[in-house]
């Protein structure tokens, strides 16, 4: 297959780009938000236009009322998102919780499947349990009780946690912490007894939640999947989260670069437009070499995550890895070429930067999946 | 089964009973490099066989017409072909300037007559191609170069010197640029071809930093070239020049396959890999070989249809060299003294440190790693003033 766009692909892309830049924009939505001091971290109206135009459910099959796209397609809207900063829960929703969903029963997506593809409800993700991803180790315990279970444990760093109607937690159900057996998902319901939320606002004001779970009664059409045997589901639930998270930093990256190569070619110093600077130049040439290659590794990832193939997961960590790095250095090049008034609020810059940072560290860094790389390579 | 697939079937079977086992061994060093042309001596009867057997189907030049000596492919079958001999491990069968360089430039800018002859020869390995570009005072600067064609009426007398002119004392023809205008300065330049053994060429070897004599200086001393020879028009020989280099470009930037797009971390943790400082730049290496990869294979797919952006191989020249150049810095570090090694049998007569010293060149070859950003400001980014 070759590393580009299909004709539909090109096509969804259109669509997504042109409506993204006029209704997902950063004064609309992510200052918006954020100056009002929204506690979802987003707002509900576009997650209705996502709804409308059938984004809210492209990875759901047909037979549930999606339009079973693939992360090609998946990542188009995210790299939109990447590009215009816009909250959204449509990662952790229409990509991961609708990844993990899919590995259910007819009554689980019955139940939360509809609400997701009308755009009325969001999903998060309870998967890390400490300050950096760690999805090996998993100490939250259900424990059989009567026909369901009792949930307890911590999760942290559940993007959109506070706001969810219902939440994916990977527990543990059986054996001991790190494990790679004995792992059940469920699909939590908001208002189970016993969810303490700790919601706080990132550096990117988006908002994420440390979850602590106390005793919470689940029963037993809440598991998804095989209960002792949910790995597999997880790892098609990380796999989905790293490479949309690797497409939407390959957005931010782009943004970050398109806005200041803008302004190379506008602020003038020594009566000279900085753009014609040599220095300044190199760098910009650099950039646009690195975030060429590293849009290449995500969409061979994604082809490659898409057609089940063997490879997939040495890819997706290789696309993780040199997105974030890339994304890393554009935001960083962006501010220092701006200057003084890269450091402003006023500027957009900025807000690229704090952006990178979340998404870099969601689903685990570039140093998390070198370590990958060099483990699944073999040594 | 779509065509595509059985296309695909059609050659695995053919490569399975066509390419020698020898063939499927990796490129060790320069005499496992089959660069046919006159004076060519294969280094064993599995090479001259695996390229007579390519030449016998158009598969030295998968994707050029049949007509000149290519087998026709379109994108996607050459893509698949790619794909199969990487599968097997398949050595190239011939590899010359003529194809990576001057065929691409003879396809568009040829005359009929031209492209079978000239085509024909490369593909069929016969004529081993180098090329006359750089000169003592023109390395960056290419455009000031100084050789000079004078006008005999049916034939030029040219004069002057080339610089850095690789495997000049193995090639039998030279692609050449050469002032034919002295007053214009872009548009003075004709792009000529010539027999090396017209009388007035000689070459001299140089001796370079890796203790090896790739390059050359090419003296030209009243060389007569008929005027039948040129490529494309008197005085536009920059627009043919600019458009090679574009090729030679990609070639140097190991797009195409081989060892260039590759992970090293686990070939380098079969020796022991007990530094924890070294595995983890390796890792981050790999991550950044393994991306290359996909570029590599992303900008291929988009240059067979027109949709790369025309000066991206600069982009790609860049980053391909910059890269092989780390590739050979932590593969130094790996081997420790071993490395170091400078004749050693052991060490195929000290192949780590001669490589290592050989890829220097690879970002100031077909341009500098600084000319090529230049570019790529100017070209793809419309920075100012660039």
């Amino acid at each position: 297959m070759p590393l580009y766009h299909t004709e539909d692909q090109a096509m969804l892309a259109d669509t997504v780009t042109g409506f993204m830049a006029d209704e997902g924009g950063i004064k609309q939505q992510l200052r918006y938000y954020r100056d009002m001091g929204c506690q979802d971290g987003f707002g509900h109206a576009l997650w209705k236009q996502f709804a409308e135009m059938g984004l809210t459910g492209m990875l759901a099959s047909e037979a549930d009322g999606g339009l079973a796209m693939g992360h090609v397609e998946a990542g188009i809207v995210l790299r939109e998102i990447g590009r215009n900063l816009t909250p959204s829960p449509f990662l952790t929703t229409s990509v991961m919780g609708v990844t993990a969903l899919s590995g259910g029963s007819d009554d689980l997506r019955g139940r939360w499947l509809p609400g997701v593809i009308a755009g009325d409800s969001v999903l998060a993700v309870a998967i890390d349990e400490s300050p950096k991803h760690r999805p090996e180790r998993i100490a939250a315990r259900a424990e059989k009780a009567g026909n369901g279970f009792r949930l307890s444990g911590n999760k942290s760093f559940v993007v959109q946690g506070a706001s969810a109607d219902a939440i994916i937690v990977a527990a543990r159900t059986s054996g001991s912490d790190t494990d790679a057996d004995g792992i059940t998902l469920f699909a939590v319901p908001k208002d189970a007894n016993g969810i303490t939320h700790e919601n706080l606002r990132l550096v990117d004001s988006a908002m994420a939640s440390n979850i602590r779970f106390d005793n919470v009664e689940l029963d037993g059409d809440c598991v998804i999947g095989q209960v002792d045997g949910g790995r597999e589901l997880l790892n098609k639930v990380l796999a989905a989260g790293r490479i949309g998270s690797a497409a939407e930093l390959t957005g931010v990256g782009h943004g970050a670069f398109d806005i200041t190569t803008a302004y190379l070619k506008t602020r003038k110093q020594f009566g000279r437009l900085i753009g014609e600077f040599q220095a300044l130049q190199h760098r910009a040439a650099h950039l646009y070499s690195e975030l060429e290659i590293a849009s290449a590794a995500v969409i061979k990832a994604q082809q490659l995550l898409d057609g089940g193939a063997e490879k997939a997961e040495l890819m997706v960590s290789v696309a993780k890895a040199k997105a974030a790095r890339t994304c890393n250095l554009a935001v960083r090049e962006g501010v220092q070429m701006h200057g003084g008034v890269g450091m402003t609020d006023e500027y957009d810059i900025g807000l690229y930067m704090k952006r990178d940072r979340s998404l870099t560290e969601f689903m685990g860094d570039q140093y998390y999946h070198a370590e990958r790389v060099a483990q699944l390579s073999g040594y | 089964m779509s065509d595509l697939e059985n296309f695909r079937q059609e050659i695995r079977s053919w490569l399975e009973a066509n390419c020698p086992a020898e063939m499927r061994q990796p490129v060790t060093d320069e005499g496992d490099v089959c660069w046919g042309g006159r004076n060519f001596v294969f280094k064993n009867e599995a090479q001259k066989q695996w390229l007579e057997r390519c030449v016998a189907k158009g598969y030295t030049v998968p994707d050029w017409p049949q007509a000149y000596g290519g087998a026709g492919m379109s994108p996607a079958q050459a893509k698949v072909w790619r794909e199969e001999c990487a599968r097997i491990g398949a050595r190239p069968p011939l590899s010359s300037f003529g194809i990576w360089m001057l065929g691409p430039a003879l396809l568009k800018f040829g005359t009929e007559e031209q492209k079978v002859h000239y085509l024909g020869e490369i593909a069929r390995g016969e004529i081993r191609w180098c090329q006359g570009y750089s000169e003592p005072g023109s390395g960056s600067d290419l455009v000031s170069l100084q050789t000079f064609g004078e006008d005999k009426g049916d034939h030029w007398v040219v004069n002057g010197q080339k610089i850095w002119t690789s495997y000049a004392d193995k090639a039998d023809w030279i692609f050449c640029l050469v002032r034919t205008d002295k007053a214009n300065k872009y548009q003075g330049i004709s792009f000529l071809l010539f027999d090396m053994t017209t009388p007035g060429v000689t070459t001299k070897p140089i001796l370079l930093i890796s203790g090896n004599s790739p390059f050359c200086e090419t003296f030209f001393d009243d060389v007569k070239v008929p005027k039948h020879q040129i490529v494309g028009e008197l005085n536009r020989g920059w627009d043919v020049a600019k458009y090679l280099l574009g090729h030679e470009r990609e070639m140097i930037s190991g797009a195409g396959g081989g060892d260039r797009l590759n992970a090293i971390g686990a070939v380098v943790a079969r020796n022991g890999l007990e530094d924890p400082m070294l595995r983890a730049e390796l890792a981050m290496f790999d991550v950044d070989a393994l991306a290359y990869g996909c570029m590599g294979e992303k900008f291929l797919d988009e240059a067979k249809i027109g949709k790369a952006h025309p000066a991206q191989p600069n982009m790609m020249k860049y980053a391909g060299t910059e890269l092989n150049k780390r590739r050979h810095e932590l593969l130094m570090s790996a081997g420790g003294a071993t490395a170091l090694e400078w004749d050693s049998e052991r060490t195929n007569g000290g192949s780590p440190a001669r490589s290592w010293l050989r890829t220097k060149a690879n970002s100031i070859e077909g341009g500098t790693s600084e000319v090529m950003l230049n570019v790529v400001a100017k070209r793809i980014l419309d920075l100012p003033g660039a």
